[in-house]
């Protein structure tokens, strides 16, 4: 086996895989290692917010204006992953009208186009946002979908030559002399431990990266910043939505997909909970609290689920919550920093700056292997941005709407490559957002599935109002197909499947969400028999 | 904590957990593979369509909007409703065929047609002219049309009966509905026959229009929304200021202003909902709680066989129907299996869905068939022709039989 490399990166979220497709296109070999699946992290774990850096205008310029020129960028080469709401800022009575004028300046010198719109009129565009409304203000804020972004960036980094593994886990950076040469890892699914060696690791590990530095003996201070968030049961609102005023808790309701999503809380964790977040009782109230000043039907409208992600924030004083540290990147190369060579860490920055880290990560990573290419990610497009939605509508026009414009916001051009050729693939694994058979097995076989969750990341299978009551056995059923697995393992899956579920459900566990948590316990305990793995797996 | 007092939200298609016990009891969906079922045509169709409005599947015209989704649905969701909604939201906002006007317009062509009754009915039988209509307007030419009375029943009912009904002591509104106007004035004249032997005077309503049931089926909902609006107004002045209730014999007509008005056309009508009645409730109130008594002359054994229209499921008022017919001396009353007919107003008439119709309707033909009745029994007119069309029996309208055997 082949294991030496010109890099490897760390970490398999938006900025892992944007700087493997960075390389990958610069010709420069890369190895990824993710310990568990791609955009688990705080990529997978935040507003999927495509800022339009209105709300860092007044209080980080720098970020702002990163934001606004990512946000353009991005909807040119992930068209398929964005979506063009645009956002208001608006003003409620508490928050007084004072504030609005210094934003619109701030973002007017950031470049953010910033309309002052009459309340009347953003009632108009935004029926749900609050009634009570003083002022507005019109910025080209948007929607990303950050499992997309990051899938489309490692099929891109793959079709270029890039080596992606994902369930591999850094256990060790090789290190000779005062030069890191490569890293022993971790296979979590042959148990086995290897070593590749590359010319320079970077570390783009988010907020594990301060782990992963330590590795090598180095210390980055790192502040985990845990941000909880709500997601609605369907949309709320069209428009992004947020308040004008200081940036605070719980100001900013995204219209995600086929929900929306309130967040966030922003409060100070120790390092040894990043791996297991639990929301609590406080935290939900909040965003709720808040949530219904921005709109009020959210006091009527069905809770899903909540999470929380931790920023990985760079500190720079002590501030204790996280909020007035710099959202800007961060990128260390420990040969200047720390005396050590071959060893770089991009950290800091947001998803949407993921594009511009990797830029710069990979722009030091050829000055240090003596690569002269400059980077064509702000130009190229993605796979699945290369042709627009009505291109691809109309070479699909004959697939069901509702099951092609659901593939189309998934896949984007990459939705042609489903099989759609009978009815048995036209038919429905997840009601809920409407994926077919054909959409299971097409990222079942080209999109590095592992297991049901890495499988809900690629196609939204089990991310609807079931939660994978009806869909999860089903989508079992045809990766037991595919990959013929001993029956016990299939039902360990779908069981960690189902608890990953209810582990987002059980803080806003009433109403109708919790009827139906029951209804689904109720069908895989009572009619597919799961109990008894349930407590085979607690007893090991 | 503050947890959500009432999530109960104007969405009401949050309350569905996806029991799929809807899909499973659409009668549609059991026979037509290009309709997606009301489980995904209605609440998880409703959450793509607020995402964005692309999402409306042009299938959801095959919903023939008999509500079994909602009697079947555990959770409350109005799962009828919401297709039906989606349909007048996001569908085509104008009239979309000749055909589709000319089977919504039931009182337009009406109308025009109860002059010429023979001359119409005449023609509509006549094989080449029901070829052209399924050539031109896409009317299967394998339906069999109603026939038009020649004269209505409001014309006969101003000349032979107004002035005699003041009489009685007690009187009631009848919202006759277009069928009995213009197809069947016979039962408009039974009603009269059973209420004036009970004491009660029959009166129309100041002004009628067609309930609008099939204007909303056919994306007319605007002149539905008009005509209900003229229907409401009528109601009030004879509830509010003549002091009437308002009975009719239809239970399509019932269903749909009482229910249809507030949830499809966003017309209140909390105020006289509950005084708006179906004639055989009425009837049968009449009778068993208020100790009125109807004599009989004709007592001759009868068999009747009970069908159970789809809005009267809806409704929850077959009971009424069916102990009204069991108090009738000599008649033996089977209730057949409560499914649809497949008809669904005017949506049997269509070619495309002919087929459908059909199908759906087969295993209530074949129970008809082998009940050994003389006679079918409903409260729905479309159910009438689509029974008598498919199978060998007579159908009638209750109150039909109840007058006939009157003393």
């Amino acid at each position: 086996m082949n294991n030496t490399y010109d890099v490897i990166i760390i970490g398999g979220g938006a900025t892992g895989a944007g700087i493997a497709r960075d390389c990958s296109l610069r010709g420069v070999k890369a190895l990824l290692l993710e310990r568990s699946d791609i955009s688990t992290g705080a990529t997978g774990r935040n507003h999927g917010l495509l800022h339009s850096g209105a709300r860092y205008a007044v209080t980080d310029h720098e970020s702002a204006v990163e934001c606004i020129r990512e946000n353009m960028i991005l909807r040119k080469i992930a068209a398929h992953c964005v979506e063009e709401t645009d956002g208001l800022f608006i003003s409620l009575p508490e928050d007084g009208l004072e504030y609005q004028a210094t934003f619109v300046e701030a973002c007017r010198k950031a470049g953010i186009r910033a309309d002052i719109i009459d309340p009347l009129q953003a009632l108009r565009l935004e029926p749900s946002a609050n009634p009570a409304l003083i002022g507005a203000v019109r910025v080209p804020d948007g929607a990303v979908d950050p499992f997309r972004l990051t899938s489309s960036n490692i099929i891109d980094a793959k079709a270029h030559g890039a080596e992606i593994r994902t369930y591999t886990e850094v256990t060790e950076l090789l290190r000779e002399q005062d030069r890191i040469v490569g890293v022993r890892a971790y296979d979590h699914h042959t148990r086995s431990e290897m070593c590749f060696y590359a010319q320079v690791v970077i570390n783009a590990g988010g907020i594990w990266g301060h782990g992963i530095a330590a590795k090598a003996g180095i210390t980055i201070n790192m502040l985990p910043a845990k941000g909880a968030l709500l997601i609605f049961g369907h949309r709320v609102n069209n428009l992004v939505l947020n308040r004008c005023r200081k940036p605070a808790d719980a100001d900013i309701l995204v219209p995600g997909d086929t929900i929306s999503l309130i967040g966030t809380t922003s409060s100070k964790v120790p390092f040894e909970e990043v791996d297991n977040m639990v929301i609590t009782p406080d935290e939900v109230d909040l965003l709720l609290r808040e949530g219904e000043k921005l709109a009020p039907q959210l006091a009527q409208t069905r809770i899903l689920r909540a999470y929380a992600g931790v920023r990985p924030l760079v500190a720079s004083d002590d501030d204790p919550s996280g909020r007035t540290v710099s959202r800007g990147i961060v990128l260390l190369d420990h040969a200047t920093r720390d005396g050590l060579e071959g060893f770089i860490t991009i950290t800091g920055g947001k998803l949407m700056t993921y594009r511009l880290m990797a830029e710069w990560a990979t722009d030091l990573v050829c000055r240090k292997i003596g690569v002269n290419q400059t980077c064509r990610t702000a130009e190229t497009p993605l796979p699945g941005s290369a042709e627009s939605r009505r291109e691809v509508d109309r070479k699909l026009h004959d697939k069901p709407v509702v099951q092609r414009r659901s593939t189309i916001s998934r896949h984007g051009a990459l939705a042609v490559e489903i099989d759609s050729r009978d009815s048995i693939k036209n038919s429905l694994v997840c009601e809920c957002e409407e994926v077919s058979i054909g959409e299971v097995e097409y990222a079942l076989e080209n999109l590095a599935v592992n297991n049901l969750v890495d499988l809900r990341r690629r196609t939204r299978v089990g991310m609807g109002t079931c939660q994978g009551e009806l869909c999860a056995c089903r989508a079992a059923g045809l990766m037991g197909r595919r990959d013929p697995v001993c029956a016990r393992k299939a039902k360990a899956d779908l069981v960690s499947f189902l608890n990953e579920r209810w582990k987002g459900m059980a803080p806003i566990a009433w109403g109708d969400t919790l009827r139906e948590s029951e209804y689904t316990t109720w069908v895989y305990e009572g009619v597919c028999g799961l109990s008894d793995e349930t407590e085979k797996t607690a007893a090991q | 904590m503050n947890i959500q007092q009432n999530t109960v939200s104007e969405n009401n298609f949050e309350q569905c957990i996806k029991c799929t016990v809807c899909t499973v009891y659409c009668p549609v969906a059991a026979v037509n593979p290009d309709y997606p079922g009301p489980k995904q045509a209605g609440p998880d169709g409703e959450r793509l369509r607020l995402k964005q409005p692309g999402f409306f599947d042009s299938a959801l015209k095959y919903c023939l909007n008999c509500k079994r989704c909602e009697v079947a649905c555990p959770s409350n969701v109005r799962i009828g409703d919401i297709i039906q909604a989606a349909r007048i939201k996001y569908g085509p906002q104008h009239n979309t065929s000749l055909r589709n006007f000319v089977l919504a317009n039931t009182d337009l062509v009406g109308t025009l047609a109860t002059p010429f009754a023979p001359i119409v009915n005449t023609a509509v039988g006549l094989k080449p002219v029901r070829y052209a209509m399924d050539k031109v307007m896409a009317i299967d030419h394998r339906r069999v049309f109603p026939k038009y009375a020649h004269g209505t029943f409001t014309a006969w009912y101003r000349k032979h009966a107004a002035a005699a009904q003041a009489a009685y002591p007690k009187q009631v509104a009848y919202f006759h509905g277009c069928y009995v106007n213009y197809n069947n004035p016979q039962l408009g004249k039974d009603l009269l026959r059973v209420m004036n032997a009970l004491g009660y005077g029959v009166q129309l309503l100041d002004k009628e229009k067609c309930c609008g049931v099939a204007l909303i089926s056919n994306g007319l909902h605007k002149q539905a929304r008009r005509q209900a609006q003229t229907n409401l107004h009528a109601i009030r002045t004879a509830v509010n200021d003549r002091g009437m209730d308002v009975i009719t014999t239809s239970s399509t007509c019932t269903f749909t202003l009482r229910d249809e008005y507030p949830h499809l056309l966003r017309l209140e009508n909390d105020d006289v909902r509950d005084r708006i009645e179906l004639a055989t409730r009425y009837l049968y109130r009449l009778l068993k709680e208020h100790g009125k008594e109807l004599k009989f002359k004709d007592t001759a054994p009868l068999r009747v066989a009970y069908h159970t229209p789809c809005h009267m499921e809806k409704m929850g008022w077959g009971y009424y129907s069916i102990e009204l017919l069991r108090m009738i001396p000599g008649v033996e009353v089977t209730v057949l299996d409560s499914q649809c007919c497949g008809i669904g107003g005017t949506y049997g008439f269509k070619k495309e869905n002919y087929a459908t119709s059909q199908a759906i309707g087969a295993p209530l033909f074949r129970q008809i068939e082998a009940s050994g009745a003389d006679i079918v029994a409903t409260d729905c007119e479309t159910c009438k022709w689509q029974i008598e069309m498919s199978t060998s029996k007579p159908c009638e309208h209750p109150l039909h039989i109840l007058a006939s055997r009157l003393a």
